[in-house]
């Protein structure tokens, strides 16, 4: 499974990181060596196993619907860097509500 | 635009539905923060619904258990799931991801069937996390031109579940009619309050057009901000007008997000393709899979009550299976507003069905609140002393209001409160039995078979009990007289 420079640059988009032509470069072969070693594993035969949701052998952890104490709003507020009526304060949003 | 090009006869709309709806629980879907809708901004938040580092989700059992009832009402089957994070930048979710089912939702497979007997396939209904509340200042609170915002994340983590219908609702009126038999259902799963107007339940639709006879799906468009069953038929009338003035002009119709606009009364598309979303949804990590045993299964399903369905049948039933228009659009107001038992109750006692039925769906039901509140067995003695003529029909609406106000309370005692007790059915009859005599010409000539003269007779019945008897009452008691002689 190759990866392109493009689609690091893409991925890069998509998680609002600006790289540099450098960094571009450099993650690209990182990345592919990543993906080179789930290569490796792809090529192993695992029709006999399914496919594995979580690396723990655990299933159906639950909390009881109870409610607990959460923070302090105004300690919660007082670390954004703005605030108005108790909400908070964040600059115009660019684009549409996903 | 020619009349020609308007004709919709030869088009056929495709909709499919995504209703989402926040659960009834005492907390959030992975943290203990109360899941209450009105409190004040900010009062409901900790590090887990905040995405603060470090934070791990946990599931709430009720939520499943909630989901796995809106599954069976809905005859999905459970299948085992897991939760996916889907990513995107937007300051309603401060982890900027919303846990979500993906590929492997909990519910799949079921049917929703609508009171008109069509039938709409339900593809899955999956548990996924509500996000924050924003609201924009500035630019007239739209987000594109606003100043700024700001953000309450109280309903941030609040759970939902998201029910996606097949693409199998052919009109505005089979749209409504689904959300609102949808709405019947979540309400008496005990998993929803059912209420649009609060956002408890927001509807999404997704719908195309295409020609009568086509096998091929067309073009679709993704109509957001439906709010109320109103809006979501004009938008549907709307988007598939303007697709359809698409094709007929030769044009397409390009996949987008469209934004139901109340005022303007149109759908404006909210973002361009080239913008198209790509949520990088991956397994979360953090949360192990979902995989409700066969015996908590079969509880939660043999836990639910009567749905609506059964509820109008039965009440159809005990009125004697008449199939008018009128009293199945009343039965559907007493079941969507789950005032059964009054009429139930009533009928039980004794009191006419119709009657139980008309002052359950319009007086009782205009107050639906306090009529849930009410004592069935007041109710049903209310509907007999109206029945029998006690009380007029004016009366007995001002008595049953007066239930309604105080949550409960003795309808007679409350009727010989507001005096209308002097038209207990004897008294009637005392004032009846005078008026004849003072008025014997017009007797005989009622007796004589002039039916126009019984107006005059009961005008003045009327006016020595200063109004407050029941004209038909009277009529009927003139005419039984009048047999009887
Ligand atoms: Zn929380």
């Amino acid at each position: 499974m190759a990866i392109s420079r493009d689609d690091v640059a893409y991925v890069a988009a998509l998680a609002r990181l600006e790289l540099s032509e450098e960094e571009l470069e450099r993650y690209t072969v990182q990345l592919a060596s990543i993906l080179a070693h789930a290569a490796d594993i792809a090529a192993l035969d695992l029709s006999d196993l399914a496919p594995m949701a979580h690396p723990l052998p655990l299933k159906n952890v639950f909390r009881d619907d109870e409610p607990r104490p959460g923070l302090e709003r105004d300690v919660v507020l007082a670390a954004a860097p703005a605030v108005e009526d108790h909400r908070f304060c964040v600059p115009r949003i660019l684009g549409e509500e996903p | 635009m020619t009349p020609a090009a308007h004709d919709s006869g030869a088009w056929e709309w495709v909709v499919g539905l995504e209703v989402h709806c926040e659960l009834q629980t005492a907390t959030k879907l992975f943290c203990g923060c109360r899941n209450r809708f009105g409190d004040e901004p900010n009062t409901n938040i900790c590090p887990v619904c905040l995405g603060l580092p470090g934070s791990l989700p946990v599931l709430n059992r009720q939520a499943v258990e909630l989901a796995m009832r809106i599954g069976a009402a809905l005859h999905c089957s459970v299948r085992p799931s897991i939760f996916h994070r889907k990513n995107y930048f937007y300051p309603d979710m401060p982890k900027d991801y919303q846990i979500s089912q993906y590929d492997e939702p909990i519910n799949v497979g079921g049917f929703l069937e609508l009171p008109d007997g069509s039938r709409v396939g339900i593809v899955r209904a999956h548990l996924e996390e509500d996000t924050g509340k924003t609201t924009h200042v500035g630019g007239g609170g739209r987000v594109g031109s606003s100043e700024y915002s700001l953000v309450d994340y109280n309903r941030a983590g609040v759970p939902l579940v998201e029910i996606v219908s097949e693409p199998d609702i052919r009109s505005a009126e089979q749209a409504r009619l689904y959300v609102s038999e949808l709405r019947g259902i979540l309400v008496a799963t005990g998993a929803s309050d059912g209420r649009m107007e609060e956002g408890s339940m927001r509807v999404d639709a997704n719908i195309s057009v295409r020609r009568v006879g086509s096998e091929q799906f067309g073009t679709r468009c993704e109509i957001k901000n439906l709010n109320s069953l109103r809006s979501l038929g004009r938008a549907l009338e709307y988007e598939a007008r303007r697709q359809i003035e698409l094709l007929e002009a030769g044009e397409t119709v390009v996949q987008e997000t469209r934004h139901w606009d109340e005022e303007a009364n149109r759908t404006t598309a909210m973002r361009s393709k080239e913008e198209a979303f790509d949520y990088r949804y991956f397994p979360e990590p953090d949360l192990v899979p979902l995989d409700p045993d066969p015996a908590w299964q079969r509880a939660v399903a043999a836990s639910l009550g009567p749905m609506p369905a059964d509820r109008r049948a039965r009440i159809l039933e005990v009125l004697g299976g008449t199939e008018a228009s009128a009293q199945r659009d009343q039965v559907g107001v007493v079941v969507n507003q789950a005032l059964d038992d009054l009429v139930l109750t009533a009928v039980d006692h004794g009191a006419p069905g119709s009657l139980a039925l008309a002052r359950a769906a319009n007086e009782a039901a205009a107050n639906p609140e306090a009529a849930r509140r009410l004592d069935p067995k007041a109710f049903a003695q209310l509907i007999l002393f109206e029945a029998s003529g006690k009380l007029s029909s004016t009366q007995s609406k001002e008595v049953l209001g007066e239930l309604l106000v105080r949550g409960g309370g003795d309808p007679e005692a409350i009727a010989r409160a507001k005096g209308f007790e002097a038209l207990a059915a004897d008294a009637l009859a005392a004032v009846i039995d005078e008026v004849i005599k003072a008025n014997p010409a017009e007797w005989d000539s009622y007796l004589g078979g002039n039916d126009k003269v019984a107006g005059a007779l009961i005008g003045k019945v009327m006016a020595a009990t200063k109004g407050q008897a029941d004209g038909k009452v009277v009529a009927a008691e003139l005419r039984r007289l009048r047999s009887s002689s």
